[in-house]
């Protein structure tokens, strides 16, 4: 179980990302995180693997507080938290085994990562990974052969790979088409039920995050303004995250945009000309 | 679509000026620019007495390299050429082993402050010096001979090759890098899975291009004492043997001209 405690991160230039943000993601729960741009969704997932150093607040996971770890305690116990990235941040030149045995970098000693010699368990369980994934096959291709869905899944792998007790997923299908956009969410959804594995999933498409999120909590400005099941948004609790937008997804064509008529009418030479002077 | 006709648009459009918005200034500045050209030109002094005496000197050099003789001074020829070749090798090598460690230390993204700093003091030393300079420096220590060529070109190396490098490191694609910490990796283990890949091309066409550089200024140091090919060349032109003299910057030409191609060829494989 995941516990966020009025954690707060101010950034030296001042911005507040994040202003006494509590949380409880309880075990084997999907918790979907929406907001608009800048509302602080890459920060607060980054702030809970340390990536981006917490201001203040208590993040627990388990019996450890995750903002007060020291440095080499930290390597320890991010181990156990699995990251997934929107542009899949997987090293390009290395295979797709090494980028999925980089999940136990954490666990072995430096010369056997420098070696590529991890122990035979690990090995196999990559193996059982790449084949969970549909990527068996691939495993000797260097990651930047494979396709945008492809290079996702690995980049999942490589997440289980670390035998986390936590899933953070950041913007994973925000690079893809919408059809593997779907396979993929589905694919972290249905593994995060196998394993009884909760997941933060920061997410832009609101009907994606709907169709298979268990929870919604929506981040506005660095707080929290929703929390709820996806049934219960709607037009006006999306208004609360995002702000005012017509949310209806049928609308009628034919009907006057009266904005824009109005933006382009008048003088244009003349205004132009007087822009010029 | 409106209803404004297109003829209410302008037709012509001309890029802005950027710099300098105001007209009177752009040609205040443009005259003073001719204008201090034509006095600088008007300073300086020549000796046309002087340059047709030299005007007959190079034509002698010139003549002498459209018969090079490969023949007469071949063993001192083929002697500097071998020192040449192992001091530009042996202080490449040497150069990048060491390079490699500084330039990581002095890539802001890795390093906590005072590594950085100490690393790009170095760096800024290597680079501020010159090769000759450093070259008459260490033949005065060393004595003359390949020895301090071949230091003189290591350390040179370092200068460039841990700059580059660590410019380099500092424009990986940080993702990666995020993504291999976020497993828990250690320094090194980060070092090897998420830079190591991403600089390695660059390195090593970076190494090649530095092989190149070392073997041209093997020959420039040689002049000072250092040693090889340069030193050979120097000689030759002491005694006016300008056919000796055309003969080696010939050989220092194809060598070059075999490097460049050959680095060109290995660098498309590493990519």
């Amino acid at each position: 179980m995941l516990q966020i405690h009025q954690l707060t991160k101010t950034y030296a230039t001042g911005d507040t990302a994040l202003s006494d943000v509590s949380l409880t993601v309880p075990e084997g729960q999907i918790m979907g995180l929406i907001g608009p741009s800048g509302a602080g969704k890459s920060t607060l997932i980054r702030c809970i693997n340390r990536l981006v150093p917490p201001t203040r607040g208590e993040i627990t996971l388990g019996d450890v507080d995750l903002a007060q770890v020291g440095h080499r305690e930290l390597r320890h116990q991010r181990r156990r938290i699995g990251m997934i990235f929107q542009e899949y941040s997987l090293v390009e030149r290395l295979t797709v085994m090494e980028n999925v045995l980089s999940g136990r970098l954490g666990y072995v000693p430096f010369w056997r990562s420098f070696t590529r010699r991890f122990p035979a368990a690990d090995v196999q369980r990559a193996y059982q990974l790449l084949d969970r994934v549909g990527l068996l096959d691939q495993a000797d291709k260097r990651a930047d052969a494979l396709s945008g869905g492809q290079r996702q899944r690995v980049g999942i792998a490589r997440a289980l790979a670390q035998e986390p007790e936590l899933l953070l997923v950041d913007e994973p299908t925000a690079s893809l088409d919408p059809k593997t956009s779907r396979q993929i969410m589905r694919l972290i959804t249905e593994i995060c039920g196998e394993r009884r594995l909760p997941a933060i999933v920061n997410i832009h498409d609101v009907p994606l995050a709907q169709q298979f999120m268990q929870r919604i909590v929506g981040l506005q400005a660095g707080e929290i303004v929703f929390d709820g099941a996806p049934a219960d948004l709607n037009e006006a609790t999306l208004t609360t995250i995002y702000g005012e937008e017509d949310w209806n997804p049928h609308r009628d064509d034919d009907a006057p945009e009266p904005d824009d008529a109005i933006a382009t009418h008048g003088k244009p030479r003349e205004a132009i000309e007087e822009a010029g002077r | 679509m409106n209803d404004v006709p297109m003829q209410a648009y302008p037709a012509t459009w001309s890029r802005p000026p950027q710099i300098l918005t105001h007209r009177g200034w752009r040609i205040v500045i443009q005259l003073g620019i001719v204008g201090y050209l034509l006095l600088a030109g008007a300073s300086i002094e020549v000796d046309w007495q002087r340059v047709v005496v030299g005007l007959e000197r190079g034509q002698r050099f010139a003549m002498g390299f459209l018969q090079p003789d490969f023949a007469s001074r071949w063993g001192d020829i083929s002697r500097g050429l071998i020192e040449s070749l192992t001091m530009t090798l042996t202080s490449t090598v040497i150069g990048v082993l060491i390079s490699v460690p500084i330039g990581i230390g002095a890539a802001r993204n890795l390093t906590p402050r005072y590594v950085y700093l100490i690393c790009r003091a170095i760096i800024a030393v290597s680079r501020a010096l010159q090769e000759v300079i450093i070259a008459i420096f260490l033949v005065a220590m060393f004595g003359f001979g390949p020895f301090a060529g071949f230091l003189t070109l290591s350390f040179a190396t370092i200068g460039f090759l841990a700059k580059l490098l660590a410019d380099d490191i500092e424009e990986i694609e940080p993702g990666q890098a995020d993504a291999i910490r976020a497993t828990g990796a250690s320094w090194w283990q980060l070092i090897n899975y998420a830079i190591q890949p991403q600089v390695m091309p660059r390195l090593i066409g970076l190494s090649l291009y530095r092989l190149d550089i070392n073997f041209r200024e093997s020959a420039v140091i040689g002049i000072v004492g250092a040693g090889g090919i340069g030193g050979t060349l120097n000689t030759a032109i002491d005694r006016y043997e300008y056919d000796s003299a055309g003969a080696i910057l010939l050989v220092i030409i194809a060598i070059v001209m075999v490097a460049e191609y050959a680095s060109g060829y290995i660098r498309k494989f590493v990519q």
